[in-house]
């Protein structure tokens, strides 16, 4: 296949970027997208020129460090896919595609296509944990989760924290990830006793760290790669109610 | 000079670790704060360390390359964690865990050890549930288990297939609530490329900023390495893309022995290469073997056929053909040998690459004819996916393609038992240690490994040796530092001057091609003589022809690349020498001069129980051979039979 590509280059610490036009032949179908990077990277440096850098690790769609927004949508045209498991099979020959780096206000840009995505870093230390020293748990078994619950709990689990939710989100909210986080630990008993704490810790680390608020536009749902739901965003609303009314009853 | 004291405590098996953490020297609590520790690496071994240490008071420096340590590679692992919890009541115990794991090790393994791993086991899953770790349960709210790589008894906890993941959420939030608090200072970005000895003892790193390019140095009272295995050798690898072995290998040419690096383990079911695009292998779950039917043809012309149109009687379905009692379900080491063999034979399926099938067909007609295409979607339905999200598939209608694939590597730097390497104060966590899994690891054993290092041995061993040499408050202004810095840049200002013609990614496809023919599932006197005459040329090609891009002063992932591959690239030739050595096949290394009349591999009990470690002797200097004789006081060795 014969690929067109407009790719977003920013050098480190410039105020500004711009799309870039690369061809790039011979590709497999069978190659994944970043394959394909890789083939245009290897192209790049035969003619002495910069490489595109973009974050990857695991090319599996599991350890959520690659992050492109591939024709205007975060992880690209396949549904619960990450760029990394995105096949070149799913574009025409001869096809112009556009590349750019997540777009948010708190993920920001470090070099053509990597931003920093420490700020769900930061969510996290506010709250996203359950205070069990180490050491001395009891047994595994001594309280019995119902299937149900934690079945729950795994489904929010399963966020992979890459961020397309805040990259699809028009108001750059984090609203999907922070509220996978406070749900995966809020549904657990063992969750219990910091629940009021947690939820209010990390609904407003995130407002502080600047990200929007949800309006119910659902394109993070859309872009999901683990196929997390809006219901927890209900979720964490309805926690956030409940922990706010019962400090105010303090 | 290797010191290879194993410091194994004294007493009957089941007491060694009570008798050392009641002998073990403590820090008391106000004294904590006075040391501090840098964790290199933030898998489940790393993270959990570093807020294990954390909690008990140490000051935690913590490093890793990705963007946030909850990436580290741990994550990836899909099929669970093996605790000896006994919960199914079927007959487990920590002796049975221990057992089945020194006898799975192809009796390579050091006891105590492994015993110790046995015996935490319970309590990594206790301490998971407190995390939150959503492993799945049954309806009566209780832990449910499988039984997992040929087990006899039900001994693997899972969250569904991403274990691996949710263990390590489990560690990385218990990290996150330390580097709230102010006692994990956290380093993302970073790679470690260098190792500070001051008066003989690890005292610090000197790491790149991959974001800055600046060389930094940061000093502690020990260090801790936790960068897991070395399986990208081979290129191609179910690891990472970032997985090296820089770290250990530095610390390697800084003193530490290096253990074992032979023993490297092969999985016998992921995708095949699609063509010399490829950049990584995926794994699928070894469960498929469970309903699965493998074959290839059994004439070479047939091999380009649509496979529905091949009849029954023009297959081979080798492994039930050659080990009829296991069939499907031989184990890793034999079924990715057989399948080799198969591919060898001219007898390999899908896209020929350079020229080769490496592929052969798993097939599920059989069991969709049996339990119904229902049964099979459910048992498989996420698997079946995942094949065709790769390949473009459908495997409910054309058998999949599998081929083996590099995994996980059992050898590592050499530890005693309190995980100290043979550098005082540089101590080596999870895959990166060669102490458990001796000659070959066990299905869902990496996970119990990485965690109970962190969690459970650590926290014990290493205040041990902080409360033995005091906190000394090391500057990083000391001479050593100047040194080892000045080496540090002097080798990236070496690979930046070079400006030859070849990517740093040419040198590292090449490398593994020779690692995986020569020096992979099967390996010869004459293939590893092979390879040590071709690793020397590639790399002295590398340091004359390679290209390196770009600038020092930003993110630069060719130089990154680069300094990755000109390590392994010298490491080869460690893991080839000891392959060589190592007249025997045991375990995950086969030589095909070691063989029973069935093709099973043949130890050699009598002249190969011991580790083999290496000591580094200088550039261009073959290493010196040091051994720890491996002694068998609890299991016996058995030869091992699937026939």
């Amino acid at each position: 296949m014969k690929v067109h590509l407009k790719v977003w280059r920013q050098k480190q610490g410039a105020a500004k970027g711009k799309f870039e036009t690369y061809t790039v032949d011979n590709v497999s179908p069978d190659s994944s997208f970043l394959e394909m990077f890789d083939i245009l990277n290897e192209q790049l440096v035969a003619q002495d020129k910069e490489p595109i850098v973009f974050d990857h690790d695991c090319r599996e769609g599991i350890c959520g460090m690659c992050s492109m927004t591939i024709n205007g949508i975060p992880h690209g045209p396949e549904r619960k896919t990450t760029v990394c498991q995105l096949h070149m099979r799913k574009f025409k020959d001869g096809d112009t595609i556009v590349v750019e780096p997540w777009r948010a206000g708190a993920f920001p840009l470090k070099q053509d296509l990597i931003v920093s995505r420490d700020a769900l870093d930061l969510i996290q230390q506010a709250g996203g944990f359950i205070s069990a020293r180490i050491g001395s748990p009891q047994d595994a078994n001594a309280i019995p989760i119902p299937k149900e619950i934690a079945d729950k709990a795994m489904d929010a689990a399963a966020c992979i924290g890459c961020g397309a939710c805040v990259a699809a989100c028009p108001n750059a909210s984090a609203m999907l990830f922070t509220s996978a986080k406070v749900s995966h630990l809020n549904y657990l008993p063992q969750g219990a006793p910091e629940r009021n704490r947690r939820t209010i810790a990390m609904v407003e680390k995130m407002d502080e760290l600047g990200f929007g608020n949800c309006s119910n536009y659902g394109e993070c749902q859309a872009v999901c790669p683990k196929g997390i739901t809006l219901d927890f965003i209900a979720k964490m609303n309805r926690d956030y109610a409940i922990a706010k009314a019962a400090e105010a009853a303090k | 000079m290797l010191n290879l004291d194993s410091k194994i405590p004294e007493g009957e098996i089941s007491k060694k670790w009570s008798n050392f953490k009641f002998h073990a020297k403590l820090v008391n609590p106000s004294n904590r704060r006075k040391f501090s520790v840098i964790v290199v690496g933030s898998g489940l071994a790393g993270a959990s360390a570093a807020a294990s240490l954390a909690e008990q008071g140490y000051n935690i420096k913590c490093f890793c390359y990705q963007d946030s340590p909850r990436r580290a590679h741990s994550i990836a692992a899909q099929g669970g964690i093996n605790a000896a919890k006994n919960y199914q009541n079927d007959g487990d115990s920590i002796y049975r865990l221990f057992y089945d794991t020194v006898k799975g090790g192809d009796f390579r393994s050091r006891e105590a050890n492994v015993y110790r791993l046995a015996e935490v086991s319970v309590n990594i899953i206790d301490q998971c549930v407190a995390l939150g770790v959503p492993f799945a349960r049954e309806y009566g709210g209780l832990l449910a288990n499988r039984s997992f790589g040929g087990a006899q008894v039900s001994r693997t906890f899972y969250a569904r297939g991403q274990t691996g993941q949710q263990l390590l959420l489990g560690a990385y939030s218990a990290l996150e609530r330390q580097i709230g608090l102010g006692k994990v200072k956290m380093y993302t970005r970073r790679e470690m490329l260098d190792l500070v000895k001051v008066d003989g003892h690890a005292k610090g790193i000197i790491v790149r900023n991959l974001v800055t390019g600046e060389i930094e140095r940061y000093a502690a009272d020990a260090v801790l390495l936790c960068t897991g295995g070395y399986g990208n050798v081979f290129y191609l690898s179910t690891n990472a893309q970032g997985c090296n072995v820089t770290a250990a290998y530095r610390c390697y040419k800084r003193g530490a022995g290096f253990a074992n690096p032979c023993f490297t383990q092969i999985h016998p079911t992921c995708i095949p290469q699609h063509g010399d695009q490829q950049s990584k292998l995926t794994l699928m779950s070894e469960s498929l073997r469970n309903d699965g039917r493998v074959w290839v043809p059994k004439k070479a012309e047939d091999c380009t056929k649509n496979p529905n149109d091949i009849p029954e009687d023009a297959r081979d379905y080798y492994l039930e053909r050659k080990y009829p009692s296991f069939g499907n379900l031989a184990p890793r080491d034999i079924s990715s040998r057989a399948a080799k063999e198969a591919c060898d034979d001219g007898r390999g399926v899908g896209p020929a690459v350079n020229g080769e099938r490496r592929g052969v067909y798993l097939d599920f007609a059989d069991a969709i004819k049996r339990d119904g295409l229902k049964t099979v979607e459910e048992k498989y339905g996420n698997l079946f996916e995942m094949y065709e999200r790769i390949t473009g598939e459908n495997a409910y209608e054309t058998p999949m393609r599998i081929y083996p694939a590099s995994h996980y590597t059992m050898g590592g730097l050499w530890v005693d038992y309190n995980l100290q390497s043979t550098i005082p104060g540089l101590f080596v966590l999870g895959e990166a240690n060669f102490s458990d899994h001796g000659a070959n690891r066990l299905g869902a054993s990496a996970l119990m490994q990485g965690l109970a290092d962190g969690y459970f041995v650590i926290p014990y061993t290493l205040p041990d040796y902080l409360a033995r040499v005091g906190a000394k408050n090391i500057s990083t202004d000391r001479s050593e530092f100047d040194e080892v810095e000045k080496e540090v840049r002097a080798k990236i200002e070496k690979l930046m001057a070079v400006k030859g013609n070849k990517s740093p990614r040419q040198f590292h496809i090449e490398l593994g091609k020779v690692m995986w023919e020569y020096c992979g599932m099967a390996r010869s006197e004459e293939s590893l003589k092979k390879a040590l005459e071709l690793i020397p040329k590639i790399r002295e090609d590398f340091w004359k022809n390679v290209k390196v891009v770009g600038t020092e002063d930003n993110i630069n992932t060719e130089l990154e690349r680069a300094g990755r591959v000109a390590d392994f690239l010298e490491f080869a030739e460690v893991m080839c020498l000891d392959a060589l050595n190592r007249n025997e096949s045991c375990g995950a290394h086969f030589r095909v001069e070691y063989q029973t009349e069935d093709g099973e591999a043949k130890r050699n009990d009598a002249e190969y129980s011991y580790a083999a470690v290496w000591e580094y002797a200088g550039e261009g200097k073959a290493p010196n051979l040091y051994k720890e004789v491996i002694t068998h006081d609890e299991v016996k060795p058995v030869v091992r039979s699937y026939k």
